[in-house]
C-alpha cells in the first residue's frame, strides 16, 4: 500500500484533499476534470459515424450463412393447462427445419412442487410455448398455425385490487420463489405468500426497519399521509428482444440483444450443460434495454433448441406484441404512506405500506427513496407482491424507485404546506446530502423558484404550475468488471472487455479513458466490446457500468504504459520512472528527451503488449458488501407545467435536471443520458399505461399506437446541470447516470401540477380525465 | 376450477396452404437497380433487410407506429413497413445506406453526430430520413412545425431535444 492524495468534494462547494492508502499497484490520483485532456471532456461518440449511416449492427441485422427465421407461439388464455401438443403438421410443413417445445417457463416466479405433465402451466396472455424454425419468417409463422394444442382453461385475475381478494383465482398454487437476475428482478427470499398475496419484505440492502414508527408518530406535530397508485409501464426499446443462436459441436456462439454478455452466457451454459468455456456471446450494437433484457429467456433457449435440432443458425425476434406482453415491465403500485414531522420540520416518523404485481413475477416493491433520501430516526416499510395473470414483471430504470418517489415527494411537499414552508427550505432543513442542497441551489436558479405562487392562484383557464422532487441512487459496483489493453508494433492501442454499449456511450468513455493515460486521442483508441470472448464486463444496469469498468480500464492502460516505458527506457537512456507518455510521445522529465509512442511500440520485443485489470476494491472500502460504494447519486428535479383547467391537459414546459455522478467523464453523452431518463419520466408521468381487459386477461393496447409514449410533440425545454462530486474511491471515480436522470421526474410534475390547480392527483398517469375529476368538473 | 376445453386455433388445418406466387420485382435503391423474386405482399422494409441484406432500414413495430423503418421514396419519407415493395417499383428509393457521398456524410448525418442525436442508434436511419425528407419539402420552418412533422418517429432513449437542434442547425446553413 501507499499514501495517495485525492481531490475530494464538490468544486466552488467543499473541494478539498483527502489522503487514502491505495494498493501500489494503482495509478497515480487524477487531479478534477479540469486539469484533465480527454476525461470529462464532450468527445464526440466513437460509433457515431456507424449509427448514422446504417452500418451499426444490431441483433436483429445480424445474417449468418444458412440462417433460418425463428418464430414463437404464444398462448391465447390467459390462465390454462396445457393437456397435449400435437406438432407434427408443423414439422411436415415444407420448408420447416425445426419445431421445439418448451418444457418449461424461464421467466417470473417458480412454484415448488405440485403436478407436471411435461408442459408448463399458462400463466398469461402471450406466454410462450413453442417455437418454428423455418427457411423464412413466413413460413415459420404459417407452421405456428399448425400446432395444436389442447388447453384447459382456467379461472384467471388480472387486476391486482381483485388478486388480493379472499377466494380470487390463485395464479400460484405452491409456494413461489424468483432467483434474483442481475438486473433486479426477483424478489426476497422465504416470504409468507396467502393467497395471491406475498410479503412483507421490510429490508432492502441498507438495512431493515428503524426505531419505533408508532411512538414516532406519537411525537409529531403534523401528519401527512396519502393512498399512491401508479401504472404497469413495458420498457417498450425500439429493439425487440432476440437472439441469433448458432449451435455447433465444439462451440454455441449467441448474438444477443441483452444487456448482459455474461450473464446470457451463464443462463445459458447452465441450461444447455456446456462449460462456460463453449458459450459465446456477442453484443456488438442493441436498441435500448432500460432494465428488460437480461438473461436467456423462453425465446433464447427456443432459438438455441431450434438450432440444435435444426444444425442451422436460427434468428428469433420478437414481434412488438409479444414485447409487451412477455418480456418484462415496470410494476404498478399501490402505496399507503404516512409521516410525521415536528413543527420545525424535523421528521419522526415514516411508514410506508405498498402492493404491487410483476404479473407472474416479483419484486414490486416501490425502491428506497422513502427510506434513504430524508433523515428519519423511525422507519418502516411493508412491501408486498401480489401475483396475477400478466407477463413477469423487470427491472426497468431504478426499479420500485420513481413508485415510491411519486408517493414520498407529494408527501414532503404536503408537509411543507402544512408546516407553512417553502418546499426547498423543508427540504434544506430535513435533507442531509451536500450534493442535493447544491443542487436544489442550482436548480432553483436555473427554473426561477422564486416566481413561484401559491397553488392554484393563476386566473385564467390555463394554470401554471413549479414542482420540486428529490432522488437517490445507491452507487452500485460490479468488481467482475475486467478490461484489456492491447499495444500493437503497428503502433496501434485496443481496448477489450466484454461490456456491452447499451446506447450510454461505453465505447467512447473508455476510449477516453484509455487515451487520457497514454497521451494519445480517443480516436486513437480501438473499443472492443460485447463479446465474451474478451474479460468480463459489468452488466449495463444500475447504473453501474462507469464505475465498474473504467477503473479497470485505466489501470489496464497504466500497466501497459509500465511496460512500454520499461521497453523503451534503455533504448532512451533513461529510467522508466523517469519517463511519462504525453501528446503521442514518450518523455523524459529529467532530461527532456523523447521517442514517439509510434516508435517504441514498433520496437517492442513481442508484437503485442497484452495488459489486464479488474475493478479493484474502493479506496477505503465499500460501504456495502463489495457493491456498493460511500456516498450516493442524488439529485434534483424541477418541473414547470400549464394545465388547462377546462380540458384537463398537462404540459410540461420545462424540467431543470441537476444530477451528480461522481467524475462527470463525457458531459455531452450525461446530457443525452438525462434528456433521456427525463422524457421516459414526462412518458410515465402523464402517458404510458398498460390497460389489461379483465373480462378476456388481454393486454388491449399491445402496440406503440395505443400505448402512448411520449414523443416529439411532448418533449419540454429541458436544462441539465451536471455537480462535479469526486469521492477518491477509485482511479477514476466516476459512476453512472441512468437510473437516476429517470426517478424524480413524474413526482416534480405531480408537485407542479399541484402547485397549478392547487389540488393533488394521487394517481399515475395524470391524464386529463384525472385532472378533470380532481377538480370535480366530471 | 372451470373444466372449459379449447382446443388449438381456428386454422388447425392439416393441408397445406399453396405457395405463395412470387413475382419479380424491380426496386432502383440508392442509385442502383436491382432485380428480386418476391411474393407481391413483401413490404419493402422486409424486402430491404431480408432480401437484400441492407439492414440500415430499422424494424420496430412493423406496424406504422414508430418510424424506425424510414425511408425515402422520390424524395419523400415514408414507413416502409407499411408499403409493398411491387408499389415502388419505377421510384427512387433513398435508404440509411445511400445519403452518404462515399465517406462525405450527408449534412444531416453529420448534425446527428455532432448534436448528439441518438443514444442506442437504432431509431436513428429513421429518424435521419425522416428529417432529410422535412427538409425535402421545404418544411421545419418553427419549432412546433419540426416537432409536428418529426412525430412519426419514436427514440425510446429520449433523444428529441438534440434531433430538434440538429434540424434548426441545417435549416439555417
Amino acid at each position: 500500500m501507499r499514501k495517495e492524495k485525492f481531490p475530494i468534494g464538490i468544486p466552488g462547494v467543499n473541494l478539498r484533499e483527502i489522503e487514502r492508502e491505495v494498493p501500489v499497484t494503482e495509478p497515480p490520483a487524477w487531479p478534477i476534470n479540469d486539469k484533465l485532456k480527454h476525461v470529462g471532456k464532450s468527445v464526440k461518440r466513437t460509433d457515431a459515424i456507424l449509427k448514422v449511416t446504417g452500418k451499426a449492427k444490431y441483433t436483429a441485422d445480424i445474417n449468418l450463412p444458412g440462417m433460418l427465421q425463428g418464430r414463437m407461439l404464444r398462448s391465447p388464455h390467459p390462465s390454462a393447462k396445457i393437456l397435449s401438443i400435437d406438432t407434427s403438421a408443423a414439422e411436415a410443413f415444407p420448408g420447416v427445419k425445426a419445431v421445439y417445445v418448451l418444457r418449461s417457463n424461464m421467466s417470473g416466479a417458480e412454484p415448488k412442487g405440485g403436478e407436471d405433465n411435461g408442459y408448463p402451466e399458462i400463466k398469461y396472455a402471450g406466454q410462450a410455448i413453442a417455437g418454428v424454425a423455418a427457411k423464412d419468417g413466413q413460413t415459420a409463422e404459417e407452421a405456428l398455425k399448425l400446432i395444436k394444442v389442447e388447453y384447459q382453461t382456467m379461472p384467471f385475475v388480472v387486476d391486482m385490487d381483485e388478486a388480493r381478494e379472499p377466494g380470487a383465482p390463485l395464479v400460484f398454487e405452491q409456494q413461489v420463489e424468483q432467483e434474483e437476475t442481475g438486473g433486479g428482478g426477483g424478489g426476497a427470499k422465504g416470504l409468507e405468500q396467502q393467497g395471491n398475496v406475498r410479503g412483507p419484505s421490510t429490508k432492502s440492502f441498507f438495512g431493515g426497519p428503524r426505531g419505533d414508527v408508532e411512538q414516532g408518530m406519537a411525537e409529531a406535530d403534523v401528519i401527512v399521509e396519502g393512498i399512491f397508485r401508479t401504472q404497469v409501464q413495458t420498457h417498450s426499446a425500439l429493439e425487440t428482444h432476440g437472439i441469433v443462436a448458432d449451435w455447433k459441436p465444439d462451440m454455441l456462439t449467441v448474438y444477443a440483444s441483452t444487456q448482459s454478455t455474461k450473464g446470457v452466457r451463464s443462463e445459458m451454459a447452465s441450461i444447455f450443460d456446456l462449460p462456460e468455456s463453449k458459450v459465446r456471446v456477442i453484443c456488438e450494437y442493441m436498441g435500448g434495454g432500460f432494465g428488460a433484457k437480461y438473461g436467456a429467456g423462453n425465446f433464447g433457449v427456443t432459438a438455441v433448441n431450434l438450432s440444435k435440432i435444426s444444425g442451422q443458425p436460427v434468428k428469433l425476434m420478437l414481434d412488438r406484441k409479444a414485447e409487451h406482453l412477455a418480456v418484462g415491465n415496470r410494476p404498478n403500485s399501490w402505496q399507503e404512506l404516512k409521516i410525521g414531522a415536528k413543527k420545525d420540520g424535523t421528521l419522526t416518523a415514516i411508514k410506508q405500506e405498498s402492493y404491487g404485481t410483476a404479473g407472474i413475477g416479483l419484486g414490486a416493491g416501490v425502491g428506497r427513496v422513502a427510506q434513504a433520501v430524508y433523515e428519519c430516526p423511525n422507519f418502516l416499510t411493508e412491501q408486498y407482491d401480489v401475483f396475477t395473470n400478466a407477463g413477469p414483471g423487470a427491472a426497468f430504470r431504478a426499479p420500485g424507485n420513481p413508485q415510491g418517489a411519486f408517493a414520498l415527494e407529494q408527501l414532503i411537499d404536503e408537509l411543507a404546506e402544512k408546516l407553512g414552508t417553502d418546499a426547498l427550505e423543508l427540504r434544506d432543513k430535513i435533507d442531509n446530502s451536500v450534493v442535493r442542497k447544491e443542487e436544489r441551489r442550482l436548480a432553483a436558479k436555473a427554473i426561477n423558484w422564486s416566481r413561484r405562487k401559491k397553488p392554484g392562484s393563476d386566473t385564467g383557464v390555463i394554470k401554471r404550475g413549479i414542482g420540486v422532487a428529490q432522488s437517490t441512487w445507491p452507487r452500485l459496483i460490479d468488481i467482475d468488471s475486467t478490461a484489456e489493453v492491447r499495444m500493437y508494433r503497428d503502433g496501434t492501442v485496443e481496448i477489450r472487455s466484454g461490456v456491452m454499449d447499451i446506447g450510454t456511450g461505453t465505447r467512447t468513455i473508455l476510449s477516453q479513458i484509455v487515451a487520457e493515460e497514454l497521451g494519445l486521442e480517443p480516436e486513437q483508441i480501438s473499443v472492443k466490446i460485447g463479446d465474451t470472448l474478451f474479460p468480463n464486463g459489468p452488466a449495463s444496469g444500475g447504473s453501474k457500468v462507469s464505475g465498474s469498468i473504467t477503473p479497470a480500464a485505466r489501470n489496464a492502460a497504466y500497466k501497459a504504459k509500465q511496460e512500454i516505458l520499461k521497453q523503451a527506457a534503455p533504448k532512451m537512456e533513461e529510467k522508466a520512472a523517469d519517463l511519462e507518455l504525453k501528446d503521442g510521445m514518450i518523455v523524459s522529465k529529467t532530461s527532456g528527451k523523447t521517442m514517439s509512442f509510434k516508435d517504441a511500440l514498433k520496437q517492442m520485443r513481442t508484437s503485442q503488449i497484452m495488459t489486464s485489470a479488474s475493478r479493484e476494491d474502493d479506496y477505503g472500502g465499500f460501504m456495502v458488501g463489495t457493491f456498493i460504494s460511500h456516498g450516493d447519486l442524488g439529485s434534483v428535479q424541477m418541473a414547470e407545467v400549464s394545465v388547462n383547467t377546462e380540458t384537463g391537459f398537462v404540459k410540461v414546459e420545462k424540467i431543470v435536471a441537476a444530477h451528480s455522478c461522481g467524475r462527470p467523464l463525457n458531459p455531452m453523452q450525461i446530457q443525452s443520458q438525462v434528456n433521456g431518463g427525463v422524457i421516459q419520466g414526462i412518458s410515465y408521468a402523464l402517458y404510458e399505461d398498460r390497460v389489461m381487459d379483465k373480462n378476456t386477461g388481454h393486454m388491449l393496447n399491445a402496440n406503440l399506437d395505443q400505448y402512448k409514449i411520449a414523443f416529439s410533440m411532448e418533449i419540454p425545454d429541458i436544462e441539465v446541470i451536471n455537480i462535479e462530486e469526486y469521492t477518491a474511491r477509485s482511479s477514476t471515480d466516476a459512476f453512472g447516470i441512468a437510473e437516476p436522470a429517470n426517478i424524480a421526474t413524474a413526482a416534480a410534475v405531480a408537485n407542479a401540477i399541484y402547485n397549478a390547480i392547487g389540488v393533488r392527483l394521487y394517481e399515475l398517469p395524470m391524464t386529463p380525465d384525472k385532472v378533470l375529476k380532481a377538480l370535480n368538473l366530471v | 376450477m372451470s373444466e372449459i376445453k379449447s382446443t388449438g386455433t381456428s386454422q388447425n388445418k392439416t393441408t397445406s396452404p399453396a405457395p405463395p406466387q412470387k413475382r419479380e420485382v424491380t426496386l432502383h435503391i440508392n442509385g442502383k437497380n436491382t432485380t428480386l423474386s418476391l411474393a407481391p405482399w413483401t413490404t419493402l422494409l422486409d424486402a430491404l433487410r431480408q432480401y437484400l441484406g441492407m439492414t440500415g432500414t430499422k424494424k420496430g413495430c412493423d406496424h406504422g407506429q414508430c418510424g424506425a423503418c424510414t425511408v425515402l421514396i422520390d424524395g419523400k419519407h415514408i414507413n416502409s413497413c407499411l408499403s409493398l415493395a411491387v408499389m415502388q417499383q419505377n421510384k427512387e428509393i433513398t435508404t440509411i445506406e445511400g445519403l452518404a457521398d462515399g465517406e462525405d456524410l450527408h449534412p444531416v448525418q453529420a448534425a446527428f453526430i455532432k448534436h448528439d442525436a441518438f443514444q442506442c442508434g437504432y431509431c436513428t436511419a429513421g429518424q435521419i430520413c425522416s428529417t432529410v425528407g422535412m427538409l425535402n419539402m421545404k418544411k421545419g420552418n418553427s419549432p412546433a412545425e419540426i416537432r409536428d412533422l418529426m412525430s412519426g418517429n419514436i427514440c425510446r432513449c429520449g433523444a428529441y431535444a438534440n434531433i430538434f437542434a440538429v434540424v434548426e442547425e441545417v435549416k439555417e446553413n
